[in-house]
């Protein structure tokens, strides 16, 4: 603590902000909290743990005592649905947290001296986060669909990838649970707060739909099919469902509504992360 | 050199800065004073470009904050809010603000060192007292080696070891030819610290001059007088601007006349003088006398 000398100059020559430095700083950000990685690691055993819990339950009482049961009876979403649904809760808190923790505790603060452009920092932590979630969860839901079936198999009620429609469901949950954390994230640079962000997030999920149903016909089927995702029929859930039902949007239709949700929230945050104070 | 033009701030009905014309120059420290709620946390964060002013500007080297190529360079601010994600290690912190610059580890790791930090360095900040937060502070404002540095309340949480070496560092960063703007409400602080004084209340400007003008223009002048025949003296203190105070037997303070000039007085009358003392009146003073009417919470005194 005694008078060392600062350097001058010298040593920092060069020194300024660049978009690939931004994007270093942001896995920096990412990589150095140990709540990412606790709810990345809960994510992902969300995903995989009830794909082997749903497989392993409905193997062990197969067949069905409703016939009709065995025959609707879809292997892939039983591998991949369970994760999906819970999973999106946490993927969805992972990306609000990664945004509200800097709110939160005054780091953004900090974080918009060094990048006073604001936008920056946004796109950067958008893609970080996005490419990193595109790798662990895409994936994470193929390793629950294998394992799904690896145990589905022993009654012989197993599918495969080539079957009609399942290697692009597969895929989907992964996508799917990508978007999900991308509108976390969304809702957390626009409202700003940990707790206003997820239970915004959650309510669109989970309560929107079951408000849905109270309205007269045909309109809950109307409704539900253009929200964002959380249950079936949504547009999001399309995206991973091997046959999405009459109501409901194709599979491309529904990742373009999911995708459209998730542009409209972050250009709103954008435009108000330029003009609000910080 | 900090340039601020007619810089006003607003937050619904209240005006937290009003007006502020002011240049900070290099090489000095400049104490930036006022009571608490006088508008000194609003006018950093306008600088850094967190706030956007609501009229007029401020620009940091010439140009607009918000346009630097590389803010941290340019500018290095510690904060009175506290500003770093509490889960995160120091060295971390420092890493994550460093990489937007491109900065590297080395420079991380030295500043760790400057401040004292190098054995916490990958702890939680979570954990750190409040002096430990205030050198990480500090750490992240050098981080940029940067030519202007704002300090906002710096001595915050600090112990009188602390402030001793904040005071040092003030002094030499500013003798390195850098612009330092330091704001507090301890004037005490200020007097050990800055050369310079901008005062403000109420979000105005009231002063904006060198600290030992300051407290020479705020304070009236006494001057205190003991003598054998202090009455044939008070006779002759005769004139529109002098006071004489009776404080004791045989002592006086005189208002409106330099202690030389009493001194020449009784010397050409032959009177004879026990004592003539200048009263030095404080920073701390001249601040109360200055800032006295605009001070924004006045404490009420129950009745």
């Amino acid at each position: 603590m005694t008078a060392a000398t600062i350097e001058r100059r010298s040593p920092l020559d060069g020194v300024r902000v660049t978009f690939p430095r931004i994007l270093r700083s942001e896995w920096i950000r990412f990589r150095s909290l140990r709540s990412s990685w606790i709810t990345l690691g809960i994510t992902v055993a969300l995903i995989i743990g009830l794909a082997v819990l749903a497989c392993w339950g409905r193997e062990s009482h197969w067949p069905p005592r409703d016939p009709g049961e065995a025959l609707s009876f879809n292997p892939t979403l039983q591998s991949i649905g369970p994760g999906a649904v819970f999973g999106q809760l946490a993927v969805g808190v992972l990306g609000v947290l990664l945004v509200t923790g800097e709110y939160a505790t005054g780091m953004v603060r900090a974080t918009m001296a060094a990048v006073p452009r604001r936008l920056p920092v946004l796109v950067a932590r958008i893609v970080v986060f996005a490419a990193l979630m595109l790798i662990v969860l895409v994936p994470s839901v193929f390793v629950a669909f294998f394992l799904g079936q690896d145990l589905l198999s022993t009654k012989n009620i197993d599918t495969t990838l080539s079957a009609p429609h399942v290697l692009r469901a597969v895929f989907g949950g992964g996508i799917y649970l990508v978007g999900i954390g991308l509108l976390g994230m969304g809702l957390g640079w626009l409202l700003r707060h940990t707790a206003g962000a997820i239970a915004t997030l959650f309510g669109i999920l989970l309560i929107v739909p079951l408000l849905a149903h109270f309205l007269p016909d045909p309109w809950p089927d109307n409704v539900i099919k253009w929200l964002p995702g959380g249950v079936g029929g949504t547009a999001g859930v399309a995206v991973w469902d091997t046959h999405p039902g009459a109501h409901s949007l194709g599979p491309w239709a529904g990742f373009g509504v999911l995708m459209g949700y998730v542009a409209l929230v972050l250009i709103a945050a954008a435009a108000l992360l330029r003009s609000r104070d910080v | 050199m900090i340039e601020m033009t007619g810089l006003t701030k607003r937050y619904g009905d209240k005006t937290a800065v009003d007006g502020l014309t002011v240049t900070v120059r290099p090489g000095v420290v400049t104490g930036f004073l006022g009571p608490n709620g006088a508008g000194k946390s609003t006018t950093m964060r306008l600088i850094l470009g967190l706030d956007r002013p609501t009229k007029g500007g401020v620009t940091v080297n010439g140009r607009r904050y918000d346009r630097l190529a590389a803010p941290l360079h340019e500018v290095g601010a510690l904060l009175e809010a506290r500003s770093v994600h509490s889960g995160r290690s120091a060295r971390n912190h420092l890493l994550a603000l460093a990489a937007s610059h491109g900065i590297g580890a080395s420079r991380v790791d030295s500043l760790l060192e400057l401040v004292g930090l190098t054995e916490v360095a990958r702890k939680r900040v979570g954990a750190f007292s409040l002096g430990m937060g205030q050198r990480l502070g500090i750490a992240a404002a050098l981080l940029g080696d940067p030519a202007v540095l704002l300090f906002d309340e710096p001595a915050n949480g600090l112990d009188p070891e602390g402030i001793r070496w904040i005071r040092q560092l003030l002094r030499r960063l500013a003798g390195e030819g850098r612009t330092v703007f330091v704001s507090s409400h301890v004037m005490s602080e200020m007097a050990l610290t800055a050369d310079h004084l901008i005062v403000v209340g109420r979000g105005r400007l009231i002063a904006d001059m060198p600290v030992d003008e300051f407290v020479r223009r705020g304070t009236r002048h006494q001057v205190r007088v003991r003598s054998p025949r202090l009455a044939d003296l008070v006779a002759l203190l005769q004139g529109p601007d002098v006071t004489v105070r009776d404080v004791a037997p045989g002592v006086v303070e005189v208002d409106g006349m330099t202690s030389d000039a009493i001194g020449e007085l009784a010397a050409s009358k032959r009177i004879p003088l026990h004592e003539l003392a200048p009263l030095e009146a404080s920073l701390e003073e001249a601040f109360m006398e200055v800032t006295g009417d605009s001070v924004e919470y006045h404490a009420e005194v129950a009745e």
